[in-house]
């Protein structure tokens, strides 16, 4: 059925007319013009389209939009933008986690959502926080050492 | 000399010039993907035209205003493009220095470039590039005369640079598939099971009732389903898909996927070097391995965006090479390449020809037919997997003769496989089309001095100092699904084989593997990286075999012609492998760009390991049926081990590629630990469990 569903994306007040089984990635990427989050595989197995839904880790190309009413939705934008970057992706960019990149807006939300649950992951937790996620460039050793960088500052509170 | 991409593209104005908001532009035709050629590139020219990294602006490929250099393959792009790109700069800095000493009056050995500003025995003259740009003409060709920098006077060669590509991928922006043009529509290609598949119905009516909107293309086989939206898109090529009937579809054998078959199919036969001198005391040695299909796995399905407006056609791809689409594109839709322009935008990364040039020309063959408005073309991931060309498979039977002191004297390597470039310069959608007519046979590819050129062979012979050699490449014809390159084409596989072998030999002689190797390898380069390797990774301490824990090595060098790499790995084997470290060394020469390098090696040897461990193209049903990551799976995060890698004589002149350099080495060493471990050898990737298992049953 088609109806009118209000969300909140990246802390902002949004409503959209859509069929309420089409997926979350297709409105944000169809309707609303919000592209971080990747076509992937549209089956939920490669994590390229990750989002946080109400600070879980979902696929947005297997959550039906019709599910997210009044929930909150982060994308790889909310998290921050070139001028004001958390603190994940400038260690991604400071030790140049990322080839071509397809991977990192779904990797860097899987990041966020288990520091947010645990600050001080070790390298197998990372691993199996990740471990979702695929990457076909090889950067996984480089993105681990990302998130235990961005991890430490976080915990010290320095600004990002 | 003139490098052969500038003597390609002659024009300096082609290359470099100076835009009146005081930045340099800088244009080349190799295509970037995450392997940060876009970055390396650029330092060369900063450093030959002195000028500062930032103050560069480097323009997006496109087929115009753009030099032509083909595709962007091979690991070729710093040796190939740097020097071209390199000679362009110097020849402009030399042009601009000139001119600079008529204005002051002085001569030109005063005169010193800091940041595009000239300064006469250190002292600012007042001039730069910027000011002089009304005198100095770039509409000439290169000459090649100009000297290039030695690397002692190299500045920001050499130096790590952030990566110019990376920054808008970490914030939500940076690909072609994000792309929105006014009017666009999305199209879904229902494509043909098997090449000779003819439509023989569709349920139209079920089509419009799942998407009103939708305009259905049919042409012969070629059917698309068009429509505003790529949701209702989508529900149109559902619909489709479950009522179109076919005619003479295929049922592809599954057999068919197993390397050991490719014996048994059509070949042609190429035969190299002299059998061996007949002696005694000499043993033959021989195994046989076999590769299985690979897929490139790119992250994201391939795209691609066509407008057919007023006799001119636009292509927006993320694939290898403007100009060769453009070919493509005017040989498909029988346009001129005159009214063809072909822009480049960044797509997931592609590790060879994957997907990227077929949804461009899926939405070409749709714009051409419906004029106006832009199509664009989203590939699915089933069609990534189903109908992007793949590796081939390769069955190498190995000989070896050793003399009586074990020593290797004559190497026979006789190996089948399809075509590595094969599908290159073709479509999916041609076999769709009204008058196809499939190729008579594998496509000939030529080398620049116009021997003939096979991806099989390379590296087929391992890199030692072996007395005689001999090569059989039989090259299978027709393939059974679409094959070509995949990132090191034979390479790395060849290297796998051979390098696996070579440990064999040792072993058969009772020689340590490293002291086997070091025994035939004069070439100090190639010494040097094996013992550096062996300082690493703790070779002396290596323990006995079959305990469960193995350390094994590999070695080659790049095509047998240029850098040379070692690896190392330590695994452990239970019911299946863990990777617990791998090593790599390499000398590749001159190094650009030295984080970028590690981070292309390091990524070449995570993609080699999954292929040595997990990777397999499965066939059923029209072609390919392992259509999901489920079905082909590849290493993970929780599977990948900690690298360490270390780069030697990167100041030596002369640079090589770095891109599948370390590919073979770490499969070949992935493999010999798991030799090691077993105290059994697995002769055929994946080395999953089954094949485990199947191993130490044997044994």
């Amino acid at each position: 059925m088609r109806r009118r569903i209000e969300f909140s994306l990246n802390d902002q007040p949004t409503s959209v007319e859509a069929e309420e089984t089409t997926s979350l990635l297709d409105v944000l990427r169809g309707e609303l013009g919000v592209f971080g989050a990747r076509f992937g595989c549209g089956a939920g197995q490669c994590g390229a389209c990750a989002v946080l839904v109400d600070s879980k880790v979902v696929a947005a190309c297997e959550r039906e939009i019709g599910t997210l009413e009044h929930r909150s939705v982060l994308t790889v934008e909310g998290l921050g933008t070139p001028e004001r970057p958390h603190h994940l992706q400038t260690a991604f960019l400071e030790l140049q986690a990322g080839q071509c990149g397809y991977c990192l807006s779904g990797i860097l939300i899987g990041a966020k959502a288990l520091l947010d649950a645990n600050p001080d992951p070790s390298r197998a937790e990372i691993a199996k926080a990740l471990s979702w996620h695929l990457c076909r460039c090889g950067v996984h050793n480089r993105v681990m050492d990302a998130v235990t960088l961005a991890a430490g500052r976080m915990r010290r509170g320095e600004v990002a | 000399m003139i490098p052969p991409m500038l003597a390609a593209n002659p024009r300096l104005d082609s290359w470099v010039r100076f835009e009146p908001d005081g930045r340099a532009r800088i244009a080349f035709g190799r295509m970037e993907y995450g392997q940060g050629v876009g970055t390396s590139l650029a330092q060369m020219a900063a450093d030959e035209l002195d000028v500062a990294f930032a103050r560069l602006l480097i323009v997006p490929a496109a087929t115009v205003d753009v030099p032509d250099e083909g595709l962007t393959v091979g690991s070729m792009s710093t040796e190939m493009s740097g020097p071209a790109i390199r000679t362009a700069c110097a020849e402009v800095r030399a042009l601009f220095t000139t001119a600079a000493a008529g204005r002051l009056g002085c001569p030109t050995s005063d005169l010193d470039v800091r940041d595009g500003t000239f300064l006469r025995s250190g002292r600012p003259t007042g001039l730069d590039y910027w000011s002089l740009a009304g005198e100095v003409d770039l509409a000439r060709n290169a000459t090649g005369e100009a000297p290039l920098k030695t690397p002692e006077q190299m500045q920001i060669i050499g130096e790590s640079q952030p990566r110019l590509d990376l920054p808008p991928k970490l914030f939500g922006a940076a690909f072609l598939h994000d792309i929105v043009l006014p009017g666009m529509r999305h199209a879904r290609v229902l494509r043909q099971p098997g090449p000779a598949a003819r439509l023989a119905s569709l349920d139209e009516d079920a089509v419009r009732r799942a998407a009103p909107d939708v305009d259905i293309l049919i042409d012969h086989a070629f059917v698309a389903l068009i429509c505003d939206t790529e949701v209702d898109a989508a529900r149109a090529f559902n619909a489709a898909e479950k009522t179109a009937r076919w005619e003479d579809a295929r049922a592809l054998d599954p057999i068919l996927a197993e390397p050991v078959t490719l014996k048994t199919l059509p070949h042609e036969t190429f035969e190299a070097g002299a059998p061996p001198p007949e002696a005694s005391n000499r043993r033959r040695i021989t195994a046989t391995y076999g590769k299985p299909f690979l897929s490139h796995g790119s992250m994201g399905p391939s795209a691609g965006i066509a407008q057919y407006q007023d006799g001119q056609l636009t292509i927006w791809t993320h694939n290898q090479g403007v100009y060769p689409m453009r070919a493509l594109a005017a040989r498909i839709t029988g346009l001129d390449v005159s009214v063809i322009e072909v822009i480049h935008a960044q797509g997931p990364g592609c590790y060879g020809h994957n997907g990227a040039d077929d949804p461009p020309i899926d939405a070409a063959l749709i714009a051409i037919r419906r004029p106006g408005r832009p199509i664009r073309v989203q590939w699915r991931r089933e069609d990534e997997f189903g109908w992007a060309p793949v590796g081939t498979a390769m069955l190498m039977e190995l000989s070896a003769e050793v003399d009586a002191s074990g020593r290797l004297v004559d190497y026979t390597a006789e190996i089948w496989n399809t075509a590595h470039t094969g599908a290159r310069g073709t479509a999916v959608a041609e076999s769709a089309l009204r008058g196809y007519q499939p190729p008579p046979g594998a496509p000939q590819r030529l080398m620049p001095d116009g021997s003939r050129f096979s991806g099989g062979l390379l590296n087929i012979i391992p890199s030692y100092d072996i007395d005689t050699t001999r090569t059989v490449e039989h090259v299978i014809f027709p393939p059974p699904v679409r094959t070509s390159s995949l990132r090191s084409l034979g390479g790395a596989p060849n290297t796998f084989a051979g390098e696996s072998f070579i440990d064999e030999l040792a072993e058969a002689s009772g020689v340590d593997p490293l002291a086997y190797r070091l025994a035939m390898l004069k070439e100090p380069r190639g010494r040097a990286v094996l013992e550096t390797l062996a300082q690493m990774c703790g070779w002396a301490k290596r323990g006995a075999s079959g305990t469960g824990q193995g350390l094994g090595l590999g070695y080659d060098r790049h095509r047998n012609r240029a850098g040379f790499v070692a690896c190392a790995a330590e695994v452990e084997v239970n019911i299946d492998v863990r990777l617990v470290k791998l090593w790599c060394v390499a000398d590749a020469g001159l190094i650009i760009n030295p984080d970028g390098a590690k981070n292309q090696i390091e990524g070449g040897m995570i993609m080699a390991a999954s292929w040595a461990l997990k990777e397999q193209v499965k066939f059923g049903g029209p072609g390919i049926a392992s259509t999901t990551w489920d079905e082909y799976p590849i290493l993970r995060f929780d599977e990948v081990p900690p690298v360490e890698i270390v780069l030697l004589n990167t100041r030596d002149p002369r640079p090589h590629g770095i891109g599948e350099l370390s590919q073979g080495s770490v499969m070949a060493a992935i493999s010999n630990a798991v030799a090691h471990a077993l105290g059994v050898r697995i002769r055929e990737l994946p080395m999953t469990r089954d094949k485990i298992a199947a191993a130490l049953l044997a044994n």
